[in-house]
C-alpha cells in the first residue's frame, strides 16, 4: 500500500523461474478479455498465476517473467506488485494464516484469535514459523464482519472462530501440508 | 414481513446455477428490454424508479446513467464496483455468492441500456472463490446465449468478463478502480474529466455497485413506479444491510427502506437485538460513516423515531447524525471501548491511503500513533484536540474521499465520546488491560453537548 511502502527484494528469490504450459494457457485466455493494445490489464490477474506457481509469493524472477508475458518494463510490474497486499514479496509459510483484524471483527474477539495463534505457534504477525509451515499475518475487512471473528487461508475463508477451532484447523493443516494459494480451485 | 426483490428467490434449490434461476423467473429483464424495449426506455424506468447507487455515496442511477457521453465510433463500458472492501460491508459478496446469475442478468440490461460495448466485473481480490463462482455463471450464460454476438436476434451484441483485484480498498474508489483494471496501483484520478465521459481506457464507462446493478433487474421486470412504491421520499425500493458486531443475529438482510432502526436492531427478523449487554453505539453505513451513540441512533437529536433512510439517518447532520453509506451496519455493546475502536478504524485507513495526497497519507499515520498512545494510556488531553484539528485538515484537502472517510470516524468519535478520551487520559493504568470496560462499563457523562 501506498503509505506504508513494501520494498521490493532482491535478495531472496534467485531460483529460476518459468510459468508451466497450463499457467501460459490461462494467461492467454485472460489476456484476450479485454483488448488488443490494453494487454496491460492482465497484469494483477497474470501475477496471482505467478505468485501461486512460485510457492506463494512474488520473487524478482517471477515478477520478471510476467513482464516478459505481457511485454512490459520490468518496474511497471514491480511498482503494481509493490502497492497490492495480496502479492507477498517475501517467502510465507505453507499455510499463510491472514487474520482479519478491522473492527468489525475486533468487536468480536478477533484480538483473542490473533493471540491464540501467536502462542499456539510461538511466533507474532507477521512471522513465520522455523519449519516453515505457518506464516500469521493480521489483515484488514475481508468482507466477511458477520461471521467474525475469521481469517483467510489461500482461497479458503475460515469464519466464527474460537480457540477449539483454530485448534483443530492447525492440527487438520499439519496433517495435510499442502500448500494453499489464493487461486486454488 | 418485507418485500424481497433480490433475494426473493435466494433459498430456492439451485438458484446458484443457471437452470434453476431461469425455472425462477431469471433473464425475464433482458427478454423484455431486448424485444420491447429501446434502451432510452430501459433508462427512463430506472430513473421513474429513484434508484440511488448502492455501493456509499447514493447518487441517484438514472442520473448518473444520462450523463454517459455517447461520441459516435467510441466503443463504451459497464464496470460493476465488486470490490467490496469498506469495513461492515458484506452484502455484495453474499448476493454474488448465493444468486450470481442476478449480476450477470443486471449487467445485461444494464450494458444495453447504455448501449455498451462490453462489461467487466471488477471483484476484490480476496473473494477469489466468489470469483470462481461469476466465471462459472458467466460462462453458463454465454453457453445459453445471453452473452456475446446478437443476443436473442436483438442484434445487441454484448461481452462480459471477470477482474480480479488484488487487495487494496482504495480500489473500490470508481477512479481507483479503472486504473487497477487498466493494471496499474489504485491511484484515484483527478475529476473531473468523469469517467461517464473518460473511463476505461479514456472511454465513457459507468461505474456501479454490485447492488445498485442486480436492482435493475426488479425495476426493469415491474416497472420503475412499482419499484418507487417502496420506501419513503426519495429513498426508494429495498437495501441490503449486512449486520455485524454485538448483535444475536449478525447476517445479510434485504429490507424496505423506511423501517424504523428500532426494528432493525431489535425485530427478531433482523439484528435480533444486542447480544447480552447494553447498545452503546452504532456505526449504520460503513466505517466511514460517522459513529453515533445508541441513543441517536434509535432517535433523532429532534426525539423523532429514525428510520432506516438515506435522509433520517442523515437527520442532524454531522452533529447528531450519521449516513446510510454502504449498508455495513455495526453495533457496539457497552464492553466496548470506543477510543480502541476508533484507533482501530485510523489504522486502517493508514494502511489503506494510496499515498498520493500528504493531508491523507501523513495525517492518517499521526492519527494512528495518536490514538494508539491515548488507547495505551501514554496520552494527553492536547493529543485530544490536536487530533481534532489533524482530522479537520485532512477533510476535504485530498484527491479522493478516502480522506474525508479517515477523517469523520475520528471526528465523531471525539464529538460523541470526548469525555471517554479523557478517561484515557486520566486514568492510564486503568486503560492498561485491553478489555477495561468489560468488567465495568464506561458511563457517559457527556450527553448532549454534541460539539
Ligand atoms: C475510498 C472509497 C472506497 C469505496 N469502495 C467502494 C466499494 O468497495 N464498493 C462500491 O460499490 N463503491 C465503493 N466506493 C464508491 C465508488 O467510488 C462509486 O461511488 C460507486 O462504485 C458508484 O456506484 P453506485 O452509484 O452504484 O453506488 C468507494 C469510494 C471511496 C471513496
Ligand atoms: S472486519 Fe473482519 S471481515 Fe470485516
Amino acid at each position: 500500500m501506498g503509505a506504508t511502502i513494501k520494498a521490493v527484494t532482491t535478495r531472496e528469490g534467485t531460483k529460476p523461474f518459468a510459468f508451466s504450459e497450463a499457467a501460459l494457457a490461462e494467461c492467454r485466455s485472460i489476456i484476450a478479455r479485454y483488448p488488443a493494445e490494453r494487454s496491460k490489464s492482465a497484469l494483477i490477474p497474470i501475477l496471482h498465476i505467478a505468485q501461486s506457481e512460485n510457492d506463494g509469493w512474488l520473487s524478482v524472477n517471477a515478477m520478471d517473467a510476467v513482464a516478459q508475458v505481457l511485454g512490459l518494463k520490468h518496474i511497471e510490474v514491480y511498482e503494481v506488485a509493490s502497492f497490492y497486499s495480496m502479492f507477498n514479496l517475501h517467502p510465507v509459510g505453507t499455510y499463510h494464516l491472514e487474520v482479519c483484524q478491522t473492527s468489525p471483527c475486533m468487536i468480536r474477539g478477533s484480538e483473542k484469535i490473533v493471540g491464540h495463534l501467536s502462542k499456539k505457534l510461538g511466533i507474532q504477525p507477521g512471522e513465520t514459523t522455523k519449519d516453515g509451515m505457518f506464516t500469521l499475518k493480521t489483515v484488514e475487512c475481508l468482507g466477511s464482519c458477520g461471521s467474525a471473528p475469521m481469517l483467510q487461508c489461500g482461497a479458503k475463508y475460515y469464519e466464527d472462530l474460537t480457540p477449539e477451532k483454530v485448534d483443530a484447523m492447525l492440527d487438520a493443516m499439519r496433517a495435510e501440508n499442502k500448500r494453499q494459494t489464493y487461486t486454488d480451485r | 414481513m418485507g418485500r424481497k426483490l433480490l433475494f426473493e428467490h435466494i433459498t430456492k434449490p439451485g438458484i446458484q446455477g443457471l437452470e434453476g434461476y431461469r425455472a425462477n423467473g431469471g433473464y425475464r429483464s433482458v427478454e423484455k428490454a431486448l424485444k420491447t424495449m429501446s434502451p432510452e426506455a430501459v433508462v427512463e424506468e430506472v430513473k421513474k424508479s429513484g434508484l440511488r447507487g448502492r455501493g456509499g455515496a447514493g447518487f441517484p442511477t438514472g442520473m448518473k446513467w444520462s450523463f454517459l457521453a455517447k461520441p459516435p465510433g467510441v466503443p463504451r463500458h459497464i464496470v460493476c464496483n465488486a470490490d467490496e472492501s469498506e469495513p461492515g460491508t458484506f452484502k455484495d459478496r453474499y448476493l454474488m455468492e448465493r444468486i450470481p446469475h442476478l449480476l450477470v442478468e443486471g449487467m445485461i440490461t444494464s450494458g444495453f441500456a447504455l448501449g455498451a460495448e462490453s462489461g467487466y466485473i471488477y471483484i476484490r481480490g480476496e473473494y477469489f472463490y466468489v470469483h470462481r463462482i461469476l466465471e462459472r455463471a458467466i460462462a453458463e450464460a454465454y453457453a445459453a446465449g445471453w452473452l456475446g454476438k446478437n443476443i436473442l436476434g436483438s442484434g445487441f451484441d454484448f461481452d462480459l468478463h471477470m477482474h480480479i483485484g488484488a487487495g487494496a480498498y482504495i480500489c473500490g474508489e470508481e477512479t481507483a478502480l479503472l486504473e487497477s483494471l487498466e493494471g496499474k496501483r489504485g491511484n484515484p484520478r483527478i475529476k473531473p474529466p468523469f469517467p461517464a465521459v473518460k473511463g476505461l481506457y479514456d472511454r465513457p464507462t459507468v461505474v456501479n455497485n454490485v447492488e445498485t446493478i442486480a436492482a435493475v433487474v426488479p425495476i426493469v421486470n415491474d416497472g420503475g413506479e412499482e419499484y418507487a412504491k417502496i420506501g419513503v421520499g426519495k429513498s426508494t425500493g429495498t437495501k441490503l444491510i449486512s449486520a455485524g458486531g454485538n448483535i444475536k443475529r449478525p447476517g445479510v438482510y434485504e429490507i424496505e427502506l423506511g423501517i424504523t432502526c428500532d426494528e432493525f436492531l431489535n425485530s427478531d427478523e433482523y439484528c435480533g437485538g444486542i447480544e447480552g449487554r447494553a447498545l452503546k453505539a452504532v456505526v449504520p453505513g460503513g466505517s466511514s460513516v460517522p459513529i453515533i451513540p445508541g441513543e441517536l441512533f434509535l432517535k433523532t437529536a429532534a426525539g423523532e423515531t429514525r428510520l432506516m433512510t438515506y435522509e433520517s439517518l442523515s437527520d442532524g447532520g454531522f452533529a447528531t447524525g450519521s449516513m446510510l453509506g454502504s449498508g455495513g451496519f455495526y453495533a457496539y455493546n457497552d464492553a466496548q471501548c470506543i477510543v480502541r475502536s476508533t484507533w482501530n478504524h485510523a489504522r486502517f485507513y493508514h494502511h489503506e491511503s494510496c499515498g498520493q495526497c500528504s493531508p491523507c497519507r501523513e495525517g492518517t499515520g499521526w492519527m494512528e500513533k495518536l490514538l494508539h498512545r491515548i488507547e495505551n494510556g501514554h496520552g494527553h488531553m492536547e493529543d485530544i484536540d490536536l487530533l481534532w484539528d489533524i482530522q479537520r485538515r485532512i477533510e476535504g484537502n485530498t484527491i479522493c474521499p478516502l480522506g474525508d472517510a479517515a477523517a469523520w470516524p475520528v471526528a465523531s468519535a471525539i464529538r460523541h465520546f470526548r469525555d471517554e478520551f479523557e478517561y484515557h487520559v486520566k486514568y492510564p493504568t486503568k486503560v492498561k488491560d485491553p478489555d477495561h470496560f468489560a468488567k465495568e462499563p464506561f458511563k457517559r457523562e457527556l450527553k448532549a453537548s454534541y460539539a
